[in-house]
Parts: structure tokens; sequence; C-alpha cells
């Protein structure tokens, strides 16, 4: 495959690129679906290609084929620098490039049980078992689904770089739906997303569903007659690791990404509202605010050996102790912003879409206490846990998210379940509001396999290690 | 590959798989192009050859489906082993509808040669008549170039085939407290005027400028089209789809007065102002669907098993792969009115002019509870004239109360192709002047 890609890199440097890359791609998924004790959905996708990023003046030029011939991806070479010559027509200053090492080298994750080896018959008979457990535990709808990708790619670059990377990803999700009069009342496990990494199947037997199912169904059929979240403009509130990795998806993750920095993204996905200017200096959250973007976390989801660009994984501080000091960075990013060198936070959703920044494992360091002790020092107050639903402004400074499942805290002690919990807030006031958190032993790396971001759409994997948080004065309780 | 090669290629599918198994085969081919600019600068600019398969099985009621994106004779051999393999190793399916039986397709042709064909300058021409038309401001946007022909076949006889064009440009000009919005969307390249959206958007974005903040609260409304493309994406997502309902999820009663008379909604392929081919992804054909008449909910939409599940019969809008969601509405038209923008906009006592709705998420689908914020312009109207712009605004409000009767106070005759819901085609769609809309906080906090 190699060979292939250094036809279109050196296709795309002859028609005039001043820099080119290739990555060819392979990717393999499997995906399964099962609705209240029967498999509906069984989805299998074998896709290969190569796509070729060329660039001339201040832009790129990208094209992709699914056709592997060496003819094919010297046509690909040269249509990317055709592309790009394009692009300098509208032209801005020329683009730079920060150096990375030039490596030759392999990487691969680390799996116990290819997911891909486990027989679907065994796959089939667990969803539809714990579809089948929510089902006659209370849940209307009980929805139960894996999905696994194998991907294996070949990155060649006009600099020298030779670098294969094989990654396995793997992970299940399931829910359970409670109709009522007027409200339908949702409860997923282990989150709304369920829980993805770079592992195998090994992941989904450790989330053991069958050991939640019943209780996530009865959840959700309690919900429906549980009291409504009060509307109260400042109350302690305690967030479940679950959100919280949301609440750092769409808060931290988001808004540290330099291409929205620099308005790359500015007429769809956004822009952020910090500025360059005060990197370095301005107050994100409280002291005990510690972000980092990690690709080197073993099975973590955003986890890799080199980014598409092949810099290679390391872990960047993006928070420290409350102060903003680092952005999600690629190497042309980078060179704009005048950093030294790329985050290394640069993927492409497949062979045939243009590499952009994307979030690696972008999560909270933890803390000190536990989730029962911050319950414990709540006079008076409000737990939640497991988005439902999420919603930010296009700087990703307002937000409003919901989860799942409430509880009121009283004197220390959780009290009634709450339903229809939503709270709202302004990042860096909310972040200021933090003063609890989770330990070691909550620390968990929730994975996103559905962040959208790009044009066209790309789907992206990302990673965020997450702990139970306490923030003060939040405003709970929204309505319509 | 042509339409004939494209057919070809589900022949030799659908030969491998003899006479035992029932199978479905879609193969698409074409070009995917789309140019972003920002900063006033051209900087992500691509092309992908499209190349796409896909096989669904049924074998005595076991189901499978696979996808690839080669069609060469050892990727489809992998093809059909992988899928019927698959199968095999499944339960069988109580729902399996079976399969589409022969039926002509409504004869569509919204193709435009030079857009399928469209070379990057075509596209960098336009953005660039954007850029020069702002005036200095900073811009942002994307013009995108798409030409995709299609073949169906299936074991039962169904074979069609189809091509579809578009072409989008869609942008912003921003000052240092403002952005302003504009959009194009037409079947061919050589309608779209980058000079003329490119104006519009810096009309907007300097109107917007230096905005005030508003008290939340309930507010008359006049929504452009692109926000009501937004409110109309939930209610059939999950209201007048057949999933929805057959699961107890959805909103929708058939035969009662749940939204405003002035609501007609339709789903119809052969409309001048829509694009996409005249078939679904199971090989139905798409028929012109009445919605909504005038405040009536009136049909569903479906694919083949939801269909099945209500007993009636797919409506035409399966959608590939995504048989857990249900069918989705692919050439929506709300009906227009003969109200004007600016007569909208006239009529509104105090109120406010939106112009984009932003990550609109729903809290709850059966009461359809939707937050989410305003973005690329919102003005202050009072006594039907524009008094000055305000800051974004976030929003949690009922869709079906917005659209209740009574609560409409007009439909514009301004009828505007948009990108439909979650990128699904494109969607025909007027402003819209609704009595109230639930403001519950500034973007500021």
């Amino acid at each position: 495959m190699f060979d292939v890609a250094e036809a279109a890199v050196g296709a795309a440097i002859a028609a005039g690129a001043r820099y080119a890359d290739a990555r060819v791609m392979d990717r393999r998924t499997e995906s399964m679906g099962a609705r209240n004790g029967e498999v509906e959905e069984l989805m299998q996708d074998a896709s290969v290609g190569i796509g070729v990023r060329a660039l001339i003046g201040s832009g790129w030029g990208f094209a992709s084929t699914a056709d592997l011939t060496p003819e094919a991806a010297r046509r690909a070479g040269e249509q990317a620098a055709a592309i790009a010559r394009a692009s300098a027509s509208v032209p801005g200053k020329d683009l730079q490039l920060t150096p990375v090492e030039v490596r030759q080298d392999s990487w691969s994750n680390a799996v116990t049980e290819d997911p891909f080896t486990v027989p679907l018959g065994d796959k089939a008979k667990l969803l539809a078992t714990v579809t089948q457990t929510m089902h006659q535990s209370g849940a209307d709808i009980a929805l139960a689904g894996y999905d696994a990708w194998d991907t294996r790619k070949w990155l060649v670059s006009s600099e020298g770089h030779r670098i294969d990377q094989h990654i396995v990803e793997c992970g299940a999700h399931m829910d359970a739906t409670a109709i009522g009069d007027g409200e339908t009342q949702r409860r997923s496990y282990p989150g709304i997303r369920g829980q993805y990494g770079t592992r195998g199947w090994e992941l989904v037997r450790e989330i053991d569903l069958e050991g939640n199912a019943a209780r996530i169904a009865e959840e959700a059929r309690e919900l429906l007659t549980a009291p409504e979240c009060p509307s109260i403009d400042a109350t302690d509130l305690i967030i479940g690791s679950e959100q919280m990795a949301l609440q750092i998806h769409e808060s931290v993750g988001h808004a540290v990404e330099l291409d929205r920095i620099l308005g790359w993204e500015a007429a769809f996905a956004g822009t952020s509202w910090l500025d360059l200017k005060q990197l370095g200096s301005l107050r994100f959250g409280s002291e005990l605010m510690n972000i980092t973007a990690d690709a080197t976390l073993p099975g973590s989801l955003g986890s890799f050996g080199y980014d598409d660009e092949g810099t290679p994984a390391h872990p960047v501080d993006i928070v420290k102790d409350g102060i903003w000091v680092g952005a999600l960075s690629g190497r042309d990013s980078a060179a704009l912003a005048g950093l030294e060198s790329s985050g290394g936070a640069v993927r492409g959703d497949g062979y045939n879409r243009l590499p952009m920044v994307r979030m690696t494992n972008v999560g909270l360091l933890p803390g000190d206490s536990s989730l029962e002790d911050m319950i414990a020092a709540t006079d008076d107050g409000i737990l939640m846990d497991t988005n439902r639903s999420w919603s930010i402004d296009d700087k990703r400074l307002n937000f409003q998210f919901g989860c799942e499942i409430g509880w009121e805290i009283k004197g220390g002690k959780r009290g009634r379940m709450l339903r229809n919990p939503t709270y709202t807030g302004i990042g860096p006031r909310f972040w200021g509001s933090l003063d609890m958190l989770g330990n070691e032993s909550e620390w968990t790396f929730w994975g996103t396999p559905n962040c959208g971001k790009g044009q066209p759409m790309q789907v992206g994997h990302t990673g965020h290690p997450a702990v139970p948080c306490r923030f003060r004065g939040v405003r709970v309780g929204v309505r319509g | 590959m042509n339409a004939d090669q494209l057919l070809d290629a589900c022949d030799r599918i659908l030969a491998r798989l003899g006479t035992d198994a029932e199978a479905e085969v879609t193969v698409a081919s074409g070009t995917d192009a789309l140019t972003r600019f920002a900063t006033g600068f051209i900087h992500q600019n691509m092309s992908d050859a499209v190349s796409r398969v896909h096989l669904r099985v049924a074998l005595d009621g076991h189901v499978a489906e696979a996808s690839g994106n080669q069609t060469d004779d050892d990727a489809l051999d992998r093809l059909v082993r992988t899928a019927t393999e698959a199968a095999r190793l499944r339960p069988p399916d109580a729902a399996w509808p079976g399969l589409t039986p022969p039926a002509p397709a409504p004869t569509v042709e919204h193709w435009d040669e030079a857009t399928a064909s469209a070379d990057p300058d075509g596209r960098a021409e336009r953005i660039g008549a954007f850029v020069g038309s702002a005036g200095g401001l900073e811009t942002a946007g994307f013009c995108s170039t798409e030409g995709i022909t299609v073949a169906f076949a299936n074991s039962a006889g169904q074979r069609l085939t189809g091509r579809s064009s578009m072409a989008t440009l869609d942008g912003i000009a921003r000052t240092p407290t403002s952005d302003g919005s504009a959009t194009a969307v037409s079947v061919s390249l050589a309608d779209l005027d980058g000079t003329s959206v490119g104006t519009d958007a810096t009309r907007r974005a300097l109107g917007a400028a230096d905005p005030t903040d508003l008290e939340p609260g309930r507010y008359e409304v006049v929504l452009s089209p692109s926000c009501v493309a937004d409110v109309l994406t939930f209610l059939c997502i999950y209201g007048f789809n057949g999933r929805a309902v057959d699961e107890g999820r959805s909103f929708v009663k058939l035969g009662a007065a749940q939204l405003d008379h002035a609501i007609t909604l339709v789903d119809d392929v052969a409309h001048p102002m829509s694009v996409g081919v005249g078939f679904d992804a199971e090989g139905t054909p798409k028929r012109r669907l009445e919605i909504v008449r005038e405040g009536v909910s009136a049909s569903l939409v479906h694919d083949r098993r939801t269909a099945k599940a209500l007993g009636t019969e797919s409506t035409g809008h399966a959608l590939e792969g995504a048989g857990a969601w249900g069918a989705m509405p692919s050439n929506l038209i709300l009906e227009a009115g003969s109200a004007s923008a600016d007569d909208l906009v006239g009529s509104m006592q105090r109120g406010l002019l939106v112009t984009d709705l932003w990550y609109t998420r729903i809290l709850d689908p059966r009461t359809q509870v939707v937050t989410g914020l305003t973005r690329n312009g919102v003005w202050l109207v009072e006594n039907g004239e524009i008094t000055g712009p305000v800051s974004n605004l976030r929003f949690t409000q009922s869709f079906i109360d917005a659209l209740a009767p009574g609560a409409v106070r007009a439909v514009g005759s301004d009828l505007t192709l948009v990108t439909g819901g979650f990128g699904l085609g494109a969607w025909a769609v007027p402003s819209l002047h609704l009595a109230s809309w639930n403001f519950t906080g500034g973007a500021k906090g």
C-alpha cells in the first residue's frame, strides 16, 4: 500500500504541490442492533481507498478514490494539486507547516479479543437477551447494539513519512424507554452513547450489559412518576462522570480546537470564545480544573500512534490549575497560530475525508474526592447523570444540557429521584465554580463515537477521561 | 460509471446469490466535491469519486446487510459471502417486510451535467464573488457540487435507475460583533450567484452589528426558511415517522387538527424545486404525499418495515442502513402563503426576526420540547418596524405548541430551497410568523 501512496504523493509534487501526503485506508466495520428481544439490524461494511492532500500557496487540495491502481493514485495526486491551485485563486497568507520528526514506523493498539472473530451468534444472543430483560422489566422500547471498527492505514508524505497503523475499536450501548401519558423517559447504559474504546470485545464483556439491563428499565419506568426537577436559579450541582464527559467534550474540547479559534470553522461548527492572545493567562476554571489532550492513553477511544499528518501521539496540557494553556492543533493551524509544534490532533474520517483538527482524549485529571464525599458535603443540591440532550452556542460558551436522571440532595444524603433534570451555564463561570473533583478510582475513559464536524460531515471518535464533579451556584430545571 | 454499468453491477451481485435468496442491491457512483473558505480564503477543498455498493439479503427471513465501495469480481464475491454468512447466523426477522415488487418510479430528472462534472474553478469563482461582495468583512462558508447516479435492483424484479445533482453556496459575513448568513441551493451550479449571496450575508451582518441584550421571555417571531426547516426536522423524525408512531413515541394522531390551519406539508420528489431520485433505498417509488393538510395530520412517512407494522404501504421514504430510525421525508415542501417576508415582519407588534437556529436538540420527543440558540442575526421588531439587532438567545420551546392551531400568524410567500433536516436532500420552505416562542436565556447567560 505504501507504493500506491507514494505514487499519489509523487504525482502531486510533480504537479506543483510544495507538500503532499497520502493515506491509504482500509476499514472494516460491523454493527448490530436489537429491539425488545429481537435482533433487528446487522450491518457490515468494507471500504478501501486513497486520499491525497496537496498544498499550494494558502490552500489545501484533497482528492480521493476507491481505485487503488497506481494509475488512479497518480490521477488523484494530480487532481489534489489542481484543486489546491484552484484554492489559491481565493488566497490568504501562505500556509506553513510546523516541523515534525519524520518517521517510518508501525503502530497498533492492544486487543485481547478481536471483536470480528467473536461469533455473530454470540453477539446476537447478548443483544437479544439484554433487550428482552429490559422489555420484561418495564421498558416499552428496549434497544441495544454494538459497533466494531478495524482500520488499517498507510501514510506517506513528501517529507518522507512511511507509517502504518492498525487500530481496532469496539463498544456497545443499550437503553430502555418507558412511555407515559404525554412524555417518555429513557435510561441508557453505560451512557447515552454506550461505552467505546480502542479495545476489543473484552470491553463489551467488562461493562456487563446483562447485569444492568433490569435496573435501567426499572429506573426508566420509575422516572415517569418521579417529581420534575425543580427550577432553581442557583444550586449546588453534582454531575456524574458520564455527563462530565459530555460537559468536557462540548464546553472544553471543541472550544480549544485551534481551527475553530482561527475562524476556519466559523460558518458551520462555529468559532470559540477563546482568544489566542490569552493563551497561558486566561482563567478557564477553578484551580481544580486540569484538562489534558492525551492520545497515548491505553484503550481510550481517542488513542492512536500517530495522527493523520504523522505527528506522534503525545499528551498536551490544555488547562492547568484552571488556566488555559494549550490547544488541539495540526501542523498548519499550529504554524499560523505561532505555536512551536503540532498538537498531533489531525484525523480524517475514512480515506475520502480531508484530515482536520479533532479531539483526541480530552479529559479531566482526577482529584481527591469521591461521589459519596460530594453528596455528604452538600446540604441542598441536585445530582444528575447520563446525558439526555446537549446544546451549546457557536462560541462554545452558553450551554444547556439535559440528563436522564437526577436526585435531590438534602442534608448530605441522596433523596428522591427527579425527572427531566437540566442545567445551563456559561463555560468559564461554570468551570470556575468547580469545587470538588472525583478521585482516580472513579476516573473513567468515556468514548464518544459520533462527534460530528466538518463539511462534508465527518464523524470522529474521541475519548474523555472524566470523574464526578461538584459545581456551585448552577441554574437547573430550565422549562419549555 | 453510468446508469447501465451500475445496473449491470447490481445484476452481477444478484446473479451470485442464486434463486433462494431475497435480495436488494443499490450501487451508486459520481462525484462529491466541496470547497470551504474562511477568514476570506479557501482553506479546504476536496473532491471524492463516490463509489458505493449496498446489499440486503433475506434467507428464509434471516436478514443481513453488507456494503462496500468496490465493484470488481473479488469484492462482489466477498460482499455476497459476508451478507449471506451473516444472514445464516441470525435469528429469523419476524418483521421482515419482503421486497418491493416491480413498479415504475416517477420520471424525475433533477440533473445538471455541468454541475455533476464541475471543476474546482467553478466553485472557487463563486466563492471569490462572495468574498468580493463583502466589502472587506471577514467571510466563511462553502460551495459544493455533487452528481450521483444510482441503480437499484432486487430479486423480485424491481429495476430502477436515477441521477441527481445539487449545488450549494452557503456563507457568512462577519463584523466584530455579528455574523450574517445567506444560502442558495439548486440543481445547477449556474443558478448560484456568489455576488448576490455574499451581498445578502453582508447586509445581514452589518444590520446585526452591535446588538443589545434582550430580556428572555416569550416573543412573537418571524422564522426564516432555514429555521423553519429545523423545526420541521424534529416534527418529522420524532413525529410523522411511522417508526415513532409504531413505538408510541410520536405525538401524531392521524385525522386530528394538531397544527395550525395555515400549515400544509407535503413530500413531492416531482416538485420543480426538488432534488433527488424517484425511489427510496428499498426501491419503492416515491409519490406525492400529504403529511399535513391545513393543520390536520394526514399521513406518516414509511419504509416497508414500518408500513407492515402499521398495516399500510411504504411511502417511499426508506433510508439506507437507517432502519432503527425509521423513515424520513426527502423532498419536504411547506406550502407557501401569500405574505412577503417583509409583510411578515410588518405585521409583528413586538417580536423577533430570526435568521438561523443553532444546535437544536430535543428534550422530549413526545412533547417536542427542543432547546437551541439563535445565530447569524436576530432583530427586535416593534410595531412592524425593525428597531435594532439583539444578542443571540437560547430558547426552550415545544415545536408542536409553536405550530399549534391558532399559533401561526402567517406563512410567507418566500418558498426557498434549503438543505433538508440532518443533511437529507433539500426541502422547500417559506418563512413563518408565529405567535409565541419561548426564549429562556441570553447567549451570555
